[in-house]
Formats: structure tokens, C-alpha cells, sequence
């Protein structure tokens, strides 16, 4: 089913390609239609998760051996961490195929590159073969560039363009370097590239407290180039300012998870003593993110030069979430990564709708939208709102998770208060640019630009009334993810929680009313 | 004294002198059908070649030549790339206006060389089959003479593989000057002893110096553009392909075969520096060109620095790598010049530009072209990356000495995608130009087109069965 889930997009974009290109309407009739069907077969593996057997712990599982003399094979499967991460994915690449009538030239280009990058987003995060899990990703990255540099708009496109393609591959390369590492540790002829086997081998032989520094040096910071790690992340505001709407909610949404999702998946099981050398660091730069892009975001008049940068903010409480160390902490990031894969998808799409309805992402020459768009400046606001932590959204339930776990985290020398308190601050700040936002656009007296703009029609609101469906349903009933996510954490993470007492906090906690 | 195991290359050598002298009798207009000969006569010697078993190494000629799973591995390489090249001549031959059957006995002699390289177990063959290659391509890069552009990189060619055959010769002399033989079997055993004589080590040197001639690796790299940009693309892609592979043969051989490992290790440094500055001046200088025959040219540069980093490596997970990665090359360049030759022909001009709107033009060259870029830049599903990804790992393992190179191998990764994306740019994103009509696609280049499609899929997406026969080859080294 899974193998499925990856292939069918694949298939699809080949498919395309013996399509003429005259024929956009069946272009695009194929793209939605197969986007919809893999996300209604990640849904149905979503709900048949619990009843499934589980293998290893792993369940769906899948395994080819493609390269035996190296210890790789075709192998995929979803846990708790990563279910989440494949619905979403599905999700979002749904809604992106649906808002990409906004392309006018070489659809089919278009269409096949959107198709491939949806492959290998969902193929990256379901593999539990570290070979897979890199091409995979770099598969999905490529079109990525290709979709920016050519469909991409703004007058810094080139230089856009050539930023996060240097910026990706590089942090991309530097993650594979580490990987490498990681495989060359185990003796010559047991070398594998399977995840599970790696993680219980240096569970039960564990790497030399150096190698274990440099890998999950190699591994944070090629990891973190790839999501934006403050002081890394420029690319991110930039790229996404320029970029095409599908492609921005599917990097920004769900591809950039990827980096935090290997941090979680194979630095922290498998490089515990590295990870405690560098979260201080980690907690640290997050900050950066959190505080400094937030800021950052304040200052924006570019309405997608906010969202990016608010993004990049927001991608900073995932960091948090796995600096601390924490089982509550890390549960919150995962929940956080999924909450931010479908806002950040539903900022850039409804940003797109209004730059395509207006011809302007320029805020101070927009106002009064809510008066003439009534749904998508509702949508609007209902983003911000989930962006600047509004309890009812996934988002908040992650931040508020991944809070509780800063404060626990459960070793010293960590500046656990200090930097919990200051994430705090970074709430307040999101709060600020939210709110302006919203003052800016969609309040105040219609504008010249605004007033000719037309509302979305029922069809077009198809995909934000999807995104904006799962970040209620999931901040409603966290407990959807985050009882899977947990326990599947709880098996592959072994955090010393014993040394200090947990302060009652638990994940079912925050929603009392099921308890 | 076994003879029987020249039988490939004697072959072959019977094959090109068969040609030439057809050329007396046939008639001008049949000429050009010779190439079908030829092609269908090694396509025959390479089936021939797989019935021959090197599991254990045999010796012909006094010790001086021999055949075992390295060699045969060339040699079914340089068969291959050979066919290729020749369907290719055949589409080129009409446009040379006299003296097609020598273009076709030419690349004939040529890969006898290249197949003697493969066997070289002793400088004298080393050299002579060097030199059997480059001659043969002095004559092959000129062929058009009446273009200046060919003749020019025929003149270069000629001057800068003069002074690297004398560099190569020099450093013999002195290796023999100071151990007394020319056979690798016996340097082997003598070698030990030298390691601290400066002349021996001098004529190491040279003796590596001069094979990077054939690489096209720092510090002899300076022909490779011009030289590309004149020759007659299939003669390009034959250069690119197999006097590149002849070069690391025999740098293998060399290295590995006929020296012992303490001799060897203190030359690492020295690679090292090879691979990286071939690597940055490759990607550096590609970024500017407007040439697409330059850009490869630069490209090939760069590459040569990526394939020595399996070589420096000195593991033989490294050697593996080097054998796989040129697998995939083979096919990733005679993929992108079947389409260079046949687009810049119809545009005579080899400018970036001639590509735009390709994709309308062709389909079938738009996707090969673009699958042999993808492939280069290192994009999984291709060949491309599976062979750098075997290098790259093949220098992490030999340890943190290397780490400072394997950065520069990413910056290098990194560049070379931004050019290769340009080609890819240029092809589908390049204002419409004013002529759309459709290139005619001969049936040749059809097939070898798919070749080499087929190919780069095969390598990229089951790399297991070459990766055995690279892993199988190299166990001779040390």
C-alpha cells in the first residue's frame, strides 16, 4: 500500500509525458485526480494504522533487496513519526496540484515535475532504508529548483533561485556525508543501510563519543541548511517569495520537514551522545529562528516574504521540540512539523490566490479584503490566527507541547529556562506580525487593487477548506497523532527521563475532556 | 608464451587493417556502409570477449602483457564505448569529404590501443599502446580539415600530447634508470628498496604527470576544451570515453598492480591536490562557457578530479567506484553527444543556444540530452549518482585525511549542477527561437540514443549487477 502511496504520483508523471501538450485540461485532470486518489490511500492507511500488524514496530511494511553487497534494499514502512508525515504529505500535494491552475506556461513541464516531487516527498519520509531515504529526497529536490527557477516570479528570481539550489544541495550533500559515516561504523561485511537494523545496532553498540560528535555535527547542520536552521536560512524567505505557489506549499509545507524528520528518525536514536553535545547549541540557533525570523517578519510589506520568514520562525519550535531532549518535546515537534506542513501550504496558496485575483503581494497597496473576499480573507485570517498559536489549531497543540518539553528537558547543561522563556517571547512576536497582517490586508478601506479582486470560486476552495479542515480536526483531537507519535517515540528514543521527576505533564493532558 | 590471449586485439587490429584496405575496392558511394561492418564486427568481438574467463591473471610476452579481470573488464568497456562511437561515425561520415574508411580504421586502431593499455603489465606496452591511442587521435580530432576550428584542435592536441609523451617517457627512463626493469611484476618486488630514492620517486612523478595527460586531470588538463570543441563530436565522445577510461587503467595498474602499498600511500597527498583542483577548474571555468562541446570539455575535467577520488581513496571500494562511475559516463556522454552532433550539425554552431526549444524540435533528443545532464549533475535515478556516490564513500571510508577533499567534492557537486541545469535550461526555457522544424532523427542515432537511456537507468536504478562486476574486476588490485 505504501509502495503505492510513492509510486502512483510517479506513474502518473510518466504517464504525462505521453500526453500533447495542447491538452491541459486532461494534464490537469491526471495530476488532480491521482494527487486525490494517493491522498485518500494515505487516509485510509492513516485510519487502518491501529488495527495493522506491526513488524519491528513498523507497520505497512515493505522490503526489496536491491543492492546486497551493500546492505541496501527497497525498504519502506510508517510508524507513528512518520504516519503523520506521509498523510500531510498526501494532503498538501493534493491541494498544490489543485491550485496550479495558476500556471499558464508548459503546463506539462509543470505538472510532471510537481508529480515527481510529490514521489519522492512521500517516498523520503516512508523509507526505512537510509539509501532510499537520501535519493528519495533528492529526487523531490531537484524538480524543486527546476520549478522555481522557471515558473518563479519577482524581479530576484535568478538570484532566488540560484541561492537555495546552492544552499540544498550543499546542506544536502553534507547530510549524505554523515550518513555515510554513520554506515562506514559498523565492520566491514554487517554494513547496512536499513534504519531499524542500524538504529538497534548502535543501540546496542554505541559509535565512540567522537565519531558521535562529528556525525551529528554533519548531520545538524546539513540537516538544518536543508530547514532553514538559523544562521542557514536565507535562502527560505527568498525561494519562497519568488517561487510558484504549488511548489512553495510543497517545499515550505511538507519537503523541508525532511531534514527535521532525519534529525529525529536517525541522529537522536542512533547518535545519543552526540545529540546531547550539541542540543545546547541546537537550543541556541533555534532562537535564532524563533526570535530573529520573527522579527524579520515584522518588518515584511511583501505579503510571501512574511509568510516565509513567519515559516522559517515556525520551524525553529520544531528544533526546540527536539533539542529538548524530551519525549513530550519531541512528540510536540512531530506534531508541530505535520500542524506547519498544512499552514504553511495554506498560507502560500491563499497568498497565491490573492497575488494572482490582485496582481500585488505588496500589503500596503491592499486593504479591506475581507469585505470583498469574504472566504479567502476568512482563510486568511483563520492562518494567521493558527500561526500566531490560537488554541483550536494543530499548531498550538505542537507549540504547547513542544514548551513543556523545553521546560523539562531532562539534562543538564542545558539552558532549558532560559531559552523556554524566551520561546515564550517568540509567541508574542508571531502575535505581532500576525495581527498586522491582518490589520493591513484585510481590514481598513478597500483599496483600488482589492476592489476588482473576485472571491474564489467553490471549486478553487476545495483545496484551502481541506487544509484548513485537518489543522481544526487535528487541534480539536490531537490525540489522532499524537498517541501514535508517542509511542513509536517512546520505542525508538531512549531518553534518561529517570533523572529528573516529570512534573505530571502528559501528552494526554492537554485534552482533558477525553481523558 | 601464450599468444591466444592477444586474440581480441589481434582481432580487432585485423578488423581496422580489413577496412582499410575495403577502401581500395569498394566503390565512394558504399563507403559509408562500412561503418555497418565494422560496427556489426566488434558488436561480434565484444560477444566474443564475454566467452573469455579472467578469473586468474594469465601472462603473455615475457610477463609484459597481461589478462585477468581488470584487463577484460577495459576491454568489453572500450568494445562497448567503441560500437557506440562507430554507429555515430556512420551518421557523421557524410560530412567528410574523403577518407572515410580511414575515419572509421582510426578509431579501429585507436581502441587496439586502448585494449593493449587495458593488459599493459610493463612500461614498454604502457607506452606504445599510449601511444597507439594518442597518434591515432591526433589524426581523428583533424579529420575535417577543411574546418580551422578541427585542425586547430588537431595542432593542440598534438603539441600539448607531444610534451606529455615526453614527460611520460622521461619519467620511465628514470623508474628504469633506477630499478633496473620495465615489467610491473618485477617493479612490484624492487620498488620497496626505492622508496626513499629521489630519482625513482622523480619518475614516479613524471609517469603520473603524463597519464594525467590522458585524464584530462590537473595538472594536464589544458587541452581538453579546445580539443573537444573542435573534434568531430563522435570523436569527442571516444576521447571522453575511451582514452579518459585508458588512463585509469592504467593509473590503477600502475599504482596498484606495480607498486607496493608503502610505496604508494606518500603519493596520496599528491592526488589529492590532483582531484581538487581538477574538480574546482572544472566546475569554475564550465560556469562561463557558451560552448556546449566546451562545457563537456570542462566537464570531463571535472570529472576526472570526481574519478580520482576513488583512486586516492586506495581501498577497494575506491577502485570499484572509479570502474562503475566510468561505466555510467560511458553512456551519459555518448547520450549527450549522439544529440550534440546531430543538433549543432543542423545549426552549424555548437553555441548553448542552438538547444532552445529542442523539446519541440526533437522530444526524443530533448529527453536524452536532458537525461545525460541529469546524470552528470548526480540526480538519482541515474548512473550519475550511484557512481558518485560510490566515490564519495569510497573517500569518507579511507578517513579523515580526506575530509578537506571530500568538501571540495561537495562544492564541486554543487557548481556542477548549476551548468548542467543551464543545458537543461537552455533546451526547454530558452525564448522559442524562429525555427521549430523538426530535426530528423536518423535511425542510428535512434538506437544508440536508447543504448544509452537504457543504459543510465540501468546503472542508476539496479546498479547491483555492474556494481559485482566492478567489485569482481578490481580484485586484482591491491
Amino acid at each position: 500500500m505504501l509502495t503505492w502511496i510513492i509510486c502512483l504520483p510517479l506513474l502518473a508523471a510518466l504517464l504525462l509525458t505521453l500526453v500533447p501538450r495542447q491538452n491541459t485540461s486532461v494534464i490537469r485532470t491526471i495530476a488532480i485526480g491521482i494527487t486525490a486518489a494517493d491522498m485518500l490511500l494515505a487516509l485510509g492507511l492513516f485510519f487502518a494504522f491501529d488495527a495493522a500488524p506491526a513488524l519491528d514496530g513498523y507497520k505497512f511494511v515493505q522490503r526489496v533487496p536491491w543492492i546486497p553487497s551493500l546492505g541496501i534494499s527497497y525498504y519502506v514502512g510508517v510508524d507513528g513519526i512518520n504516519l503523520g508525515l506521509v498523510v500531510m504529505g498526501a494532503i498538501v500535494a493534493f491541494a498544490a496540484a489543485c491550485v496550479s491552475s495558476e500556471i499558464k506556461s508548459h503546463q506539462k513541464e509543470f505538472h510532471i515535475l510537481l508529480l515527481v516531487m510529490t514521489g519522492g516527498i512521500l517516498g523520503a519520509f516512508a523509507s526505512l532504508d537510509l539509501f532510499f531515504f537520501y535519493c528519495f529526497h533528492e529526487f523531490a529536490l531537484v524538480p524543486t529548483f527546476i520549478m522555481i527557477g522557471l515558473w518563479g516570479s519577482g524581479e530576484k528570481k535568478n538570484y532566488a533561485t540560484f541561492q537555495i539550489t546552492i544552499y540544498l544541495t550543499i546542506g544536502a550533500l553534507l547530510a549524505l556525508a554523515g550518513l555515510i559515516l554513520l554506515y562506514l561504523q559498523r565492520p566491514v561485511g554487517e554494513r547496512t543501510f536499513d534504519i531499524v537494523r542500524m538504529t538497534r545496532y548502535f543501540a546496542e553498540n554505541p559509535i565512540r563519543a567522537a565519531d558521535q560528535n562529528l556525525i551529528f555535527a554533519l548531520l545538524l547542520f546539513g540537516f538544518g541548511i536543508l530547514v532553514s536552521l538559523f544562521p542557514f536560512h536565507t535562502w527560505a524567505p527568498l525561494g519562497y517569495g519568488v517561487a510558484p505557489t504549488a511548489t512553495a506549499m510543497l517545499h515550505a509545507g511538507v519537503l523541508k520537514k525532511f531534514g527535521l524528520y532525519g534529525l529525529i528518525r536517525i541522529a537522536l536514536p542512533m547518535l545519543p551522545e552526540g545529540a546531547k553535545a550539541w542540543v545546547p547549541v541546537l537550543a541556541w540557533l533555534c532562537l535564532g529562528n524563533i526570535l530573529y525570523c520573527g522579527w524579520v517578519a515584522m518588518r515584511q510589506k511583501d505579503l510571501n516574504l512574511l509568510i516565509g520568514n513567519s515559516s522559517v520562525a515556525h520551524v525553529g519550535f520544531a528544533f526546540l521540540g527536539i533539542a529538548s531532549l524530551d519525549l513530550i518535546g519531541v512528540t510536540g515537534a512531530v506534531l508541530v512539523m505535520v500542524a506547519h506542513g498544512f499552514l504553511a501550504a495554506l498560507s502560500f496558496g491563499l497568498s497565491g490566490y490573492l497575488f494572482h485575483a490582485t496582481g500585488t503581494r505588496d500589503m500596503t497597496r491592499l486593504g479591506g479584503l475581507l469585505q470583498q473576499l469574504p472566504f479567502i480573507g476568512t482563510a486568511l485570517v483563520m492562518a494567521l490566527l493558527a500561526g500566531c498559536g490560537v488554541p483550536g489549531f494543530a499548531n498550538f497543540v505542537g507549540e504547547l507541547l513542544v514548551m513543556f518539553g523545553a521546560w523539562k528537558g531532562s539534562y543538564s547543561p542545558h539552558p532549558h529556562f532560559y531559552v523556554a522563556a524566551v520561546a515564550w517571547g517568540g509567541l508574542v512576536v508571531a502575535a505581532l506580525y500576525a495581527l498586522r497582517a491582518i490589520r493591513h490586508l484585510l481590514h481598513g478601506p478597500t483599496t483600488e487593487i482589492a476592489g476588482e479582486a473576485q472571491d474564489a470560486t467553490v471549486w478553487r476552495r476545495v483545496p484551502f477548506v481541506l487544509l484548513l479542515a485537518s489543522l481544526i480536526c487535528l487541534g480539536v483531537f490531537p490525540r489522532l497523532l499524537t498517541d501514535k507519535i508517542k509511542a513509536s517515540a517512546e520505542a525508538t528514543l531512549k531518553f534518561d527521563s529517570g533523572k529528573r521527576p516529570s512534573p505530571g505533564l502528559s501528552v494526554t493532558a492537554i485534552n482533558p475532556a477525553r481523558k | 608464451m601464450n599468444a591466444s590471449l592477444i586474440s581480441l586485439e589481434l582481432a580487432t587490429a585485423g578488423l581496422g587493417l580489413l577496412v582499410l584496405l575495403a577502401d581500395l575496392w569498394l566503390p565512394a558511394e558504399n563507403k559509408r556502409g562500412l561503418g555497418y561492418v565494422a560496427a556489426a564486427a566488434l558488436a561480434l568481438i565484444f560477444v566474443w570477449s564475454l566467452r573469455f574467463d579472467a578469473s586468474t591473471a594469465q601472462f603473455a610476452f615475457e610477463q609484459t602483457y597481461v589478462l585477468d579481470s581488470l584487463a577484460l573488464f577495459f576491454k568489453r568497456f572500450f568494445l562497448l564505448a567503441a560500437i557506440l562511437v562507430m554507429l555515430l561515425s556512420i551518421e557523421f561520415a557524410d560530412r567528410i569529404k574523403a577518407g572515410i574508411a580511414e575515419f572509421y580504421s582510426l578509431q579501429i586502431f585507436a581502441l587496439v590501443g586502448m585494449m593493449f593499455a587495458a593488459s599493459a603489465n610493463d612500461f614498454t606496452v604502457l607506452f606504445v599502446s599510449l601511444e597507439l591511442i594518442t597518434v591515432t587521435f591526433y589524426v581523428l580530432v583533424s579529420f575535417q580539415r577543411s574546418r580551422v576550428r578541427s585542425l586547430e584542435a588537431g595542432v593542440k592536441y598534438l603539441i600539448l600530447g607531444a610534451l606529455s609523451s615526453a614527460v611520460l617517457v622521461y619519467g620511465i627512463a628514470l623508474v628504469f634508470g633506477t630499478s633496473g626493469t620495465m615489467n610491473f611484476g618485477e617493479l612490484l618486488a624492487k620498488a620497496g628498496e626505492l622508496q626513499k630514492n629521489t630519482v625513482f620517486l622523480l619518475g614516479l612523478l613524471l609517469v603520473i604527470i603524463g597519464l594525467a595527460f590522458k585524464i584530462a586531470a590537473f595538472p594536464m588538463q589544458i587541452w581538453a576544451p579546445d580539443v573537444y570543441e573542435g573534434a568531430p563530436a563522435p570523436i569527442t565522445a571516444f576521447l571522453a570515453v575511451g582514452s579518459k577510461a585508458a588512463g585509469f587503467a592504467l593509473l590503477l595498474r600502475l599504482l596498484f598492480g606495480a607498486l607496493p602499498h608503502d610505496v604508494v600511500a606518500p603519493w596520496a597527498k599528491l592526488l589529492m591536490v590532483m582531484a581538487a583542483v581538477s574538480i574546482l577548474y572544472g566546475g569554475l571555468c564550465a560556469i562561463p562557457q557558451r560552448s556546449v562541446k566546451r562545457i563537456i570539455g570542462y566537464s570531463s575535467i571535472g570529472n576526472a578530479g570526481f574519478i580520482l577520488l576513488g583512486v586516492v581513496a586506495m581501498n577497494s571500494a575506491g577502485y570499484a567506484a572509479v570502474l562503475y562511475f566510468l561505466m555510467g559516463y560511458l553512456f551519459t556522454i555518448l547520450a549527450a553527444f549522439a544529440v550534440i552532433g546531430l543538433v549543432t550539425r543542423q545549426l552549424d554552431s555548437d553555441d548553448i543556444s542552438v538547444f532552445a526549444g529542442l523539446n519541440q524540435r526533437s522530444p526524443l533528443l530533448a529527453a536524452t540530452m536532458t537525461l545525460a545532464m541529469v546524470s552528470l549533475a548526480g540526480i538519482p535515478p541515474l548512473a550519475g549518482f550511484f557512481g558518485k556516490f560510490l566515490l564519495l564513500k569510497s573517500a569518507i571510508e579511507a578517513g579523515p585525511a580526506y575530509y578537506w577533499l571530500l568538501a571540495v567534492a561537495i562544492a564541486g557537486v554543487a557548481i556542477s549542477i548549476w551548468y548542467y541545469f543551464g543545458i537543461i535550461k537552455a533546451i526547454y526555457w530558452s525564448p522559442a527561437p524562429a525555427d521549430t522544424t523538426p530535426i530528423a532523427v536518423p535511425l542510428l542515432v535512434k538506437i544508440s540514443a536508447a543504448v544509452c537511456i537504457v543504459g543510465m537507468l540501468f546503472l542508476g536504478i539496479y546498479p547491483s549487477p555492474a556494481l559485482n562486476w566492478a567489485v569482481e574486476a578490481v580484485k586484482v588490485l591491491k
